[in-house]
């Protein structure tokens, strides 16, 4: 198929989310509510991982250079 | 027991050989006996594709069948579309239930709330929440013949399809690719409306009895005596309608102490006949004939199920074309085990008569067998003669005691006098009588145009149901709000297609049916191509996931060899 502009491909991306879902079929109300709740839930996915995921990797970094990192450490130890 | 008095066992000629043979062993001899071996256990796991026949023998042509597996993705993806709706369907009722919505649907009244409810059950919960939102697909208005092209009168609803107003304007010439008119004869020109018209001069419209009482006309005895001649067999019966030919007659052929066995896939009239003929029903796998085999073997040996006594007749009820899969019954290996096993076959030819077979008489005639080896034809004349009705046809014996037992031939009235003179013109026209070719030509177009259809819409990557040379092709669809999309955008296009959804095919499996008749042109099949194509490719519905040949690369390949 070939899209005009950006525009239409993006209409035609939403299109296919409505046949996906289902959402299609609904009257406009009832999509409202079902795209205002699965927005609200992606936008909190999306937050929380902003928030929390670069302080898990990091620890989960140092766990793991921990592990491998201290062996040479307490052998060098050992050793001396 | 040796293999001779094995083959004494078994009927002279009527008998084929499997490709696989039989051993005869001294432990497990009826289990080895088996007409039609189980199929190895390893195959392909993506397709259920039926290219080869295990009993090759029996067949003249091949006999390609396929229904390609659902992918995983889209199935998971429509089960998610329908948990999505469910969940929005208890929202609605809960509202209609506290009134906070006003309520369209039917309720039981205020004193009824304590009683077993009424309205609670699947069916009604998909109808009220699922149905109606894309009603708009069905109940289309037609105004004027439904032959290969036809006019729709537009209808708009303000309240989301609870209520519908035409507007006034009318759709014409729309591409009609869900009519029953394989053969065309649904016109309003022609030798048969101008026979219909003469007739309709000389007895009027109504029959104004029953049949048995004053209702018999000479020219039921006309187009008895056609449909007899025209099927090959001694003698016929013609009822008003299909449905009641099939709910009406099966009762009076069986009863208490009499087995049923019919396919899982049979049309509600023969299910509702079975079971309104108090006979115990048992139900095999769609077209497998190894599971019929299994059904009758347990049936002859064990007997009726508390008392076992023998069964009084054991009646195999199958379909010509089962509408709703595009496939064709294994009509030589049911009738191999129909003599083998001393049952009576019951043939429901409503979509296959006029319509396969070189002479277009049928699955019989498809098949090339004999059609005295069918001991109940029956069929209807709505699909392709372009009337309404329905016929038995059989032994002399059976259809005399038909016309004093049956419900619908003592009590329902006939067919009306111009519907019976088209459906003599129609036959006649394609038996060939007075030497004209018209019916011959119609066949022939019918069945280039069923080529031509399947194979472009398999080339394009749909998944199509069916045996290749059925005029029914049901294309898949599987989410539900495709189903009420497609519809939509075909029609859009000017095309107008029949789609199908739950109560009649399995949930996940939805479709949209094609029917091709003779009376479409090559121009109008490539205008209804290339829409589907268009709003397959919007609504990304072409699921198939076969390699498609590409002969130019082959020739490329076959260059480069030739240069080096």
């Amino acid at each position: 198929m070939n899209f005009k502009n950006f525009r239409e491909y993006l209409a035609w991306l939403y299109y296919q989310y409505l046949l996906i879902t289902g959402i299609y079929v609904l009257e406009p109300w009832e999509k409202s509510i079902f795209n205002s709740i699965l927005f609200s839930v992606i936008g909190m996915v999306v937050y929380t991982s902003y928030v929390f995921v670069p302080i898990h990797l990091r620890l989960a970094l140092e766990f793991f250079s921990g592990l491998f990192g201290g062996q040479p450490e307490s052998a060098m130890a050992l050793m001396s | 027991m040796t293999e001779s008095s094995a083959n004494k066992l078994l009927n002279g000629d009527s008998c084929h050989r499997t490709s696989n043979g039989k051993k005869s062993s001294k432990n497990g001899f009826v289990k080895n006996h088996c007409l039609f071996q189980q199929p190895q256990k390893y195959h392909r796991h993506r397709e259920r594709d039926q290219h080869v026949t295990h009993n090759s023998s029996l067949y003249e042509k091949p006999f390609a069948e396929s229904f390609e597996e659902t992918p995983l993705l889209v199935a998971v993806l429509t089960y998610m579309g329908y948990g999505i709706l469910t969940i929005f369907g208890y929202l609605r009722d809960f509202l209609r239930h506290w009134n906070i919505e006003k309520c369209h649907v039917a309720r039981e009244k205020e004193e009824q709330k304590d009683f077993v409810p009424l309205y609670q059950d699947f069916e009604n919960f998909y109808t009220r929440n699922l149905y109606m939102r894309i009603r708009d697909n069905w109940t289309r208005p037609v105004c004027g013949v439904p032959g290969a092209k036809m006019d729709l009168a537009e209808c708009v609803s303000h309240d989301y399809n609870w209520t519908f107003e035409q507007t006034g304007r009318v759709v014409k010439g729309v591409i009609n690719m869900g009519s029953y008119n394989y053969l065309g004869f649904a016109e309003n020109t022609g030798a048969c409306a101008d026979a219909a018209v003469e007739v309709t001069e000389k007895y009027g419209v109504g029959v104004a009895s029953s049949r048995c009482e004053m209702g018999n006309l000479d020219i039921h005895e006309e187009l008895e005596q056609l449909a007899a001649s025209f099927l090959g067999v001694e003698s016929s019966l013609t009822f008003g309608m299909g449905f009641a030919t099939n709910s009406m007659n099966i009762p009076a052929l069986t009863g208490k102490g009499c087995l049923v066995l019919s396919d899982e896939l049979n049309h509600a009239s023969l299910v509702l006949g079975a079971r309104l003929s108090g006979s115990t029903i048992r139900v095999f796998k769609h077209n497998n004939m190894q599971s019929l085999e299994k059904l009758l073997r347990d049936a002859i040996a064990h007997g009726q199920p508390r008392t076992h006594r023998p069964w009084k007749k054991i009646l195999i009820v199958v379909e010509g074309i089962y509408s709703m899969e595009g496939s064709i019954v294994r009509l030589p290996e049911v009738v191999a085990l129909k003599k083998r096993y001393k049952a009576y076959l019951y043939l429901d030819e409503a979509h296959s008569i006029g319509a396969l077979g070189p002479n277009g008489r049928g699955v019989v005639d498809y098949f090339g067998l004999d059609p005295k080896d069918v001991d109940i034809m029956m069929g209807t004349f709505t699909k392709s003669f372009g009337a309404a009705g329905g016929y038995i046809g059989g032994k002399k014996e059976l259809i005399d005691y038909l016309r004093c037992h049956s419900h619908s031939s003592l009590y329902a009235t006939s067919i009306s006098p111009p519907v019976a003179q088209q459906i003599i013109t129609s036959m006649k026209i394609i038996m060939g009588v007075g030497g004209t070719t018209l019916g011959a030509d119609r066949l022939r177009q019918l069945s280039e145009n069923t080529t031509y259809f399947r194979r472009r819409l398999r080339e394009m990557g749909f998944i199509i149901y069916g045996n290749d040379d059925s005029p029914v092709i049901p294309m898949m669809l599987y989410m539900p709000a495709k189903i009420g999309a497609f519809g939509r955008e075909m029609l859009k296009r000017n095309i107008g297609t029949v789609v199908v959804g739950f109560p009649a095919t399995p949930i996940i499996e939805s479709r949209a049916r094609f029917c091709v008749s003779a009376a479409h042109t090559r121009e109008m099949l490539d205008t209804a191509l290339e829409a589907t194509n268009e709003v397959g490719d919007l609504l990304q519905l072409k699921y198939s996931r076969r390699e498609q040949p590409l002969p130019s690369l082959g020739w490329m390949a076959e260059e480069s060899l030739l240069q080096d």
